[in-house]
């Protein structure tokens, strides 16, 4: 198979300086022409550096010794840096916005083509053909700072297509986008393979969402090994397996469905199956509604000049509960979990919290009807809130400024007045076995959020609120964390996260409430709202539809109350 | 759809570059203090007219406040350490001598009216100078201006983009981590809380720079021709030297105006050429390119007859604070002229 593939990887192993092991391993591949190739493997594996290989960031870029031969169509790698290889590969990287080289949409999609030096008529030619292809017509002559997260993906894609290379190769393209910016841009990319041809080679996470393009896969193990080949062959007995896959593993159905249209003609019987059990069984489950109130606001808004993201919100939340706030990019989730905390900016309305620790006592639960004053916590000084309600903003690394471990596990219990080792016995508990001299710096996205968590955790707060914990996260840290959520909830703790990972939320939220526009649209258990939405179904409950089940687990748990 | 690439009315920057330096050497040759004035006037009308709707247009009331910072602070250090003479004493300060090895400097001593308006003349001049620089980049979208740079410039250019979109991005991640750690709940010392926000914010402008850098190489930034011209360098340093020599004879009165003119321009040329044959090594093209058309030669060519007023026309009129002729009044007006070439539909 010398010839068969654009892009031919031969005995490829590659090493960054100052690492003992190899990040790639004896790699031999080819990816044929035309094929949308998808790149797995969990998170600090050489998915990144395979990609950044093909077009010849690594190493001319990252340094790093490289044996063995990278060729794109016919080009060595070797002797052609990323800038010879312009005109051939197109590359986005995970963060669009970073990628960016000018202010503009337009000024954007043009620049790779003026370093190619392609005449101006060429040039606008070839953004007309851009702009309708990607749909970019409404925001063309629009700053890039202005635009959604899809959109500025979409613009970050299209401004390589212009170039008009043969490779794309896109690193996490949906990782920060909403379910449905997620599928403008995969519609966007879907397109050039079928229309165009383009070779894409493309690294996700979330399977879930790019598993039914997929023409063939790539899994990179830990080891620096790389295995190839159809989806079906490469999914078996992956440990890394989005839902559908799982389902059907549960289910033994014999051909293996990579689109929720192939599974639901597959899960007919295996709905009626569910269908006999779950009616022989009681009320749905119950929501930890119970508890007392930790958190109320009352008409809260925030506004940012002109911009209303917030438009009067009514929340109540109560210990033990655990919800989630969804909704498209720019909803106002952030603002709301920022001006819970106190730090954030609000507008108008009111913000309580409540100290639930003291409900807990039985002496005064005997109380009913008394009603305890609540606390606006922008009141609070820092080290007081630090105890009563905790956040984990969206970038993790911006809380961490010190040289190690335990260094942050130290000043974190020092500000939140615990006991000497309080953050360091959580961490352990959340990733265990990290070593405490590491800088914070060199963690994993996952022990990075581990450690913040513990960070935050360290005074005991009685509500902690995440903002999109699960970026970047495999499956195997966000199961980690999803059971972290779980035991916090379990021992009192009302636990509010913003996320757009309708998979994580299904199976760790037990209510879910979604933003739109600033405002509250809907407010319920998660297995009404998330059945009920198109766009924020999970891959079970959209498989077994109209049944209400979320998960595999839900799944497996109702077929063995059936026998 | 309208196209609103180039809207209606921008004018080619390098026109407003053009009238601007034409401006700023005719500052350099007032006689005083009114003159100066009469151009700034002009300026600053001529910027209040014409001026876009970039960020860059709103800071020109910034330049306005640094330039009378300039004049004061130019009194207060002639008051303070400047030589003292002149007519018209109006208090008399205690000279206080500082130690002989600072050659004999004394600290304040008699202020005199002509003094102070000698000051204040020379600080209005710094100012001109300034308010030139300002308008031309208030009138003129900066990144826009980079764009019509000559292809040898063009690397140095986008550089200066990047700069210049990296300095709020760091404005809003040292915003944002601040934000973040006082999440944590520490109420630490100002030094600590400086150091404990910095380490991120740099780590962040690292990273930041580290992936426009992948960016822009996997785009094609910096593709090189092969053959680059050994003149290139010979031909950059004639055209400093040339520039440097010709500007200093022009702006001294006392050296002869046939070496100047020469000098300028052989410098010029070996500019163009330098920049032509470094320009034939890099292929990079540009998008929608400003055209040049009769307004910008008439805004250049206001600028370039102010100059030249100032350069050539007839000397006279009084000197200092009430520094004023006729030619400058004529170069005000002149300086004006762009007003109804913009306004014009």
């Amino acid at each position: 198979m010398t010839a068969a593939g654009i892009i031919q990887l031969d005995h490829v192993e590659f090493r960054y300086p100052n690492s003992s092991h190899p990040v790639l391993h004896d790699v031999t591949l080819a990816i044929p022409e035309g094929e949308l190739c998808l790149v797995i493997g969990p998170t600090g594996s050489g998915k990144s550096t395979l990609l950044q290989l093909v077009n010849g960031l690594a190493p001319h870029f990252t340094g790093g010794q490289l044996t063995g031969t990278v060729t794109v169509d016919g080009r060595d790698t070797r002797l052609h840096p990323p800038r010879d290889l312009a005109d051939l590969v197109g590359a986005v990287g995970q963060d669009p916005v970073a990628g960016f080289v000018t202010g503009r949409v337009d000024d954007e999609l043009a620049y790779g083509m003026e370093q190619l030096g392609l005449p101006d008529s060429v040039m606008r030619t070839r953004i007309e053909e851009v702009v309708d292809l990607i749909g970019l017509e409404a925001v063309r002559h629009r700053p890039l700072s202005e635009l959604s997260a899809g959109e500025q993906q979409r613009v970050a894609i299209a401004s390589v297509l212009t170039s008009h290379p043969r490779i794309l190769v896109l690193d996490e393209p949906t990782s920060a986008l909403d379910p449905t910016g997620a599928e403008e841009v995969l519609a966007a990319i879907l397109r050039l393979v079928h229309d165009l041809g383009i070779t894409v080679l493309m690294a996700e996470q979330r399977l879930e969402r790019v598993i039914q393009y997929a023409d063939s896969m790539v899994r990179v193990g830990d080891d620096g090994a790389a295995h190839s080949g159809s989806p079906a062959a490469i999914l078996e007995g992956s440990p890394l397996a989005p839902p559908i896959v799982e389902l059907s593993r549960l289910a033994a159905w014999e051909s293996q469905p990579r689109s929720i249209r192939d599974a639901r003609r597959l899960a007919g019987p295996l709905r009626d199956r569910l269908r006999e059990s779950l009616s022989l069984q009681s009320a749905g489950p119950t929501s930890g509604a119970d508890g007392s109130v930790a958190l109320r606001t009352e008409g809260l808004r925030v506004r940012y000049g002109a911009v209303h993201a917030l438009a009067g919100v009514d929340i109540t939340l109560r210990a033990g509960e655990l919800a989630a706030v969804m909704g498209r990019n720019g909803s106002g989730k952030s603002s709301l979990l920022w001006a819970l905390q106190g730090s954030g900016v609000r507008s108008g309305g009111t913000v309580l919290v409540y100290d639930t620790t003291l409900d807990s006592g039985a002496q005064v639960s005997t109380r009913p009807g008394r009603r305890q004053a609540g606390v606006d916590p922008r009141t609070l000084a820092p080290d007081e809130a630090i105890r009563r309600i905790a956040l984990v903003p969206q970038n993790p690394s911006d809380l961490l400024y010190l040289d190690s471990v335990l260094a942050e596990c130290r000043a974190a219990d020092r500000a939140a007045g615990a006991a000497e080792g309080t953050a360091a016995t959580l961490l352990d508990r959340l990733a265990p076995g990290l070593p405490e001299s590491r800088h914070p710096r060199d963690l994993s996205e996952g022990e990075r959020l581990a450690l913040v968590l513990a960070v935050q955790l360290a005074g005991q707060p009685a509500i902690l609120l995440l903002d999109e914990p699960t970026r970047g996260l495999d499956y195997d840290a966000k199961r980690r964390l999803g059971e972290v959520l779980k035991e916090l909830a379990a021992i009192g703790t009302a636990v509010l996260l913003s996320s757009h990972d309708v998979e994580f939320v299904a199976r760790t939220a037990d209510r879910v409430l979604v933003l739109a526009r600033g405002e509250l649209l809907t407010d319920g258990p998660a297995q009404e709202v998330l059945t009920a939405s198109p766009s924020f179904a999970p891959q079970v409950a959209k498989i077994l539809r109209p049944l209400p089940l979320l998960t595999v687990d839900a799944v497996r748990a109702a077929l063995v109350e059936g026998k | 759809m309208v196209d609103r690439l180039v809207p209606r009315g921008t004018v080619h920057p390098m026109a407003w570059w053009g009238w601007a330096f034409g401006i700023a050497i005719a500052t350099t040759k007032s006689p005083g203090a009114v003159s100066t004035g009469l151009l700034i006037a002009a300026v600053v009308i001529v910027v209040a007219v014409c001026h876009g709707d970039s960020p860059f247009a709103r800071a020109f009331p910034a330049y306005l406040a640094l330039g009378a910072m300039i004049v004061l602070i130019r009194v207060v250090f002639h008051i303070l350490v400047g030589i003292k003479g002149g007519s018209g004493f109006v208090v008399s300060l205690p000279r206080i001598p500082l130690p002989d090895w600072t050659g004999g400097i004394e600290l304040l001593g008699p202020v005199s009216v002509s003094g102070v308006a000698a000051a204040a003349t020379a600080g209005l001049a710094l100012a001109a100078l300034l308010l030139c620089f300002g308008a031309a980049i208030a009138l003129t979208d900066p990144q826009r201006t980079l764009r019509s740079l000559p292809a040898s410039l063009h690397l140095l250019g986008t550089a200066t983009v990047i700069a210049m979109t990296l300095a709020p991005q760091l404005v809003e991640s040292w915003q944002r981590v601040r934000r973040a750690q006082a999440l944590r709940g520490q109420r630490v010392r100002r030094l600590h809380a400086a150091s404990a926000t910095t380490s991120p914010v740099l780590q962040d402008a690292l990273e930041r720079s580290l992936k426009i850098a992948a960016s822009m190489d996997s785009r094609g930034y910096a593709r090189m021709r092969a053959g680059g011209s050994a003149l290139v360098p010979v031909l950059t340093i004639t055209a400093l030297v040339g520039a440097a020599l010709g500007t200093y004879a022009l702006m001294d009165g006392a050296s002869p105006r046939w070496l100047s003119i020469p000098l300028l321009a052989g410098g010029a040329v070996a500019a163009v050429l330098g920049s032509m044959m470094a320009s034939r090594r890099i292929h990079a093209t540009r998008y929608r390119p400003d055209p040049w058309g009769l307004r910008e030669t008439l805004i250049t060519g206001s600028g370039m007859a102010v100059a030249a007023l100032a350069l050539f026309g007839p000397t006279g009129g009084s000197q200092g604070a009430a520094g004023w002729s006729a030619v400058f009044l004529l170069c005000a007006v002149v300086a004006a002229a762009p007003i109804p070439i913009v306004v014009a539909p």
